[in-house]
């Protein structure tokens, strides 16, 4: 297999060892930004500036985790393991999620005084939104078709939410000073982690080569042109080019915020992760 | 049809007979038809409470949305909790209607939730300390609930039963939710079984006491107005007997127990006797003095002080382009 090779479904890529590694690499990528941010978008349920933003933002965490279950499924059917197990068995070291996804939303436990940061969370969804926007269109064109047909099915849902984050920058951008600093500190916090985000892990060259997904560059150039356009419609000064973070999540090193986050999702299922649930 | 200048010229004791009688034919109250203040106030407590409840019901299901034990559970709950939130804004917009003429907003209700003004139900005061608590709250809590709004569904004031349509047809999916959850614990592990038991143990009290105090006979006044208003159709025992009737043998056919050995089904009577939860610890508990009444008050005003910021951003901005 190598250029302009199309792989239907997944007996088809079984076939292929080293096909199957880079189609899973890129999949545990896909899978774990969304769990996990989603994750970070259930702490916030029932602390949101009000009660209609309440419901919209927990809408948005479902429809992520759902796109993660997709992949975690695809994951599964590759032959990796139970879904739920991928979800919540794995050590952080083996999680290919970037780290801007990962971070606290504030200061505190999301039951036990959260002090968090609503600007942040905005700008978070936002510049990771945009990101998945671009690898999404770009996975319309993957060779691995399964791939591509859940991906137009998430593009539907994912263009809603695009709109509403859009709405809050625009609002909080040319609202009061206070909330215009705020703004500034959260695109100012997302920028030093934002750099990863189209970072294809080890596997990249592979994952290119099999015609997976479009070279981290291409699909780097595509997202901040798209970020750069939107900061200055709403009137929001660049903030250069986005810095990396120290651990590199998509090389499975994280920070002590995503050992916190898989402790608490896991919970009740490590109780017994025979069991049924 | 009476003109407005009719009305304008009726005295308040003709508007209220006609507001009675409109009552009796089972005409329904729109929000800006006149209402005596006394129909007013009775709406305005029933529904902000409601509305709160389903609020703060969110927060002891919330501790459980991040755990939950499979994708498919989290998926779930995530949309349960989602649509309690929905719930509560819903009948907080039918609140504000009716306190607009008052010259008050959502704000009074927020700041009268956190002043303890406003009340929300005993059961979102409690503990929910595992897993198996989620289930029954979902199963049995909205089981309960699902009872006494069926009631209203048919309450004079047009703009509740409105919501209330809504709101029971997606219950009885929160309902199926939670029992979803029991019947997997049911079925289970011995630990899973004992972590059920535990929790149906820890919520008994609370479900009896969800419905109110029993009449014995005596309506209160607030019960009175309410059923001569059409508001509510039925007296807390009857509704807390429904609910008995449909749980219990769900209860005990699991396999499991109540804490109270003299509980029994009366067929001549056709009612269950039981024993009386704690109705002072009851009064204490919906007056903010229950185990984690002060815990979750406290996250809501919190969040609800941090983000003001927000808010104030909003009203900015909408000022600014209009």
């Amino acid at each position: 297999m190598g250029d302009n090779v199309r792989v239907e479904n997944v007996e088809q890529a079984k076939q292929n060892q080293e096909y199957a590694q880079a189609l899973a690499d890129l999949l545990f990528q896909l899978a774990d930004d969304d769990f996990i941010l989603a994750y970070r978008g259930s702490e916030w349920l029932g602390l949101a500036p009000h009660i209609e933003e309440d419901v919209a933002f927990s809408s948005m965490s479902q429809d992520m985790m759902g796109h993660a279950v997709m992949h975690y499924q695809m994951l599964e059917d590759l032959g990796l393991g139970k879904a739920d197990d991928l979800a919540q068995l794995r050590e952080a070291g083996a999680f290919r999620n970037a780290i801007l996804v990962e971070r606290k939303n504030g200061a505190g436990e999301y039951n036990d005084n959260p002090h968090y940061d609503w600007a942040y969370a905005i700008v978070r969804s936002y510049v990771y939104g945009l990101y998945k926007q671009v690898r999404l269109e770009s996975l319309l064109q993957s060779s691995y078709a399964p791939l591509a047909l859940i991906s137009r099915k998430m593009l539907t849902e994912h263009r809603y939410h695009l709109m509403h984050w859009q709405v809050w920058l625009k609002q909080l951008a040319n609202s009061t000073k206070e909330a215009r600093q705020k703004l500034e500190t959260g695109i100012a916090r997302v920028w030093e982690d934002a750099g990863e985000l189209s970072s294809l892990g080890q596997n990249a060259d592979n994952i290119v080569r099999f015609g997976l997904i479009a070279g981290e560059e291409l699909l780097r150039q595509r997202w901040l042109a798209n970020t750069k356009d939107i900061f200055q419609k709403a009137g929001l000064s660049w903030p250069g080019e986005p810095g990396v973070p120290t651990e590199r999540g998509r090389l499975g090193e994280h920070t002590a915020d995503l050992g916190q986050a898989l402790a608490t999702l896991s919970e009740v299922y490590r109780l017994d992760p025979v069991a049924k649930w | 049809m009476q003109t407005q200048i009719e009305r304008f010229n009726m005295t308040e004791n003709e508007k209220m007979e006609a507001f009675l009688a409109r009552i009796d034919r089972g005409e329904k109250i729109e929000a800006d038809d006149w209402m005596p203040d006394d129909y007013r106030n009775q709406l305005v407590k029933l529904i902000s409470m409601h509305g709160m409840s389903e609020i703060m019901g969110a927060l002891p299901e919330k501790e459980w949305v991040p755990k939950a034990p499979t994708l498919r559970r989290k998926l779930a709950i995530m949309a349960k909790v989602q649509d309690e939130m929905g719930h509560g804004q819903l009948l907080l917009r039918v609140a504000e209607d009716l306190i607009a003429p008052l010259g008050k907003t959502r704000e009074d209700l927020m700041q009268d939730l956190f002043t303890g003004r406003l009340k929300f139900h005993n059961v979102f005061h409690m503990e929910a300390p595992t897993w198996a608590d989620a289930g029954v709250i979902g199963w049995l809590v909205d089981g309960a609930a699902i009872i006494t709004q069926s009631m209203s569904l048919d309450t004079s004031y047009a703009p509740y039963a409105r919501a209330l349509h809504r709101i029971c047809a997606e219950e009885k999916f929160h309902a199926q939710h939670g029992e979803s959850i029991v019947l997997e614990l049911a079925e289970g592990t011995a630990e899973q079984r004992q972590m059920l038991q535990e929790a149906i143990t820890r919520w008994w009290p609370s479900l009896l006491m969800f419905f109110g105090p029993p009449e014995n006979g005596n309506i209160t006044s607030n019960q009175a107005s309410n059923m001569r208003y059409k508001i509510r159709t039925q007296t807390n025992e009857e509704l807390r007997q429904v609910f008995l009737k449909k749980y219990l043998p769900r209860i005990f056919h699991l396999g499991f127990t109540l804490p109270d050995d003299t509980i029994y089904f009366d067929e001549a009577e056709d009612k269950w006797v039981y024993q009386q939860p704690d109705w002072e610890a009851f009064k204490q508990i919906v007056k903010g003095n229950g185990p984690r009444s002060a815990h979750r008050l406290n996250l809501r005003e919190m969040s609800y002080e941090e983000t003001k910021w927000v808010r104030d951003a909003i009203m900015s901005f909408g000022r600014q382009v209009g």
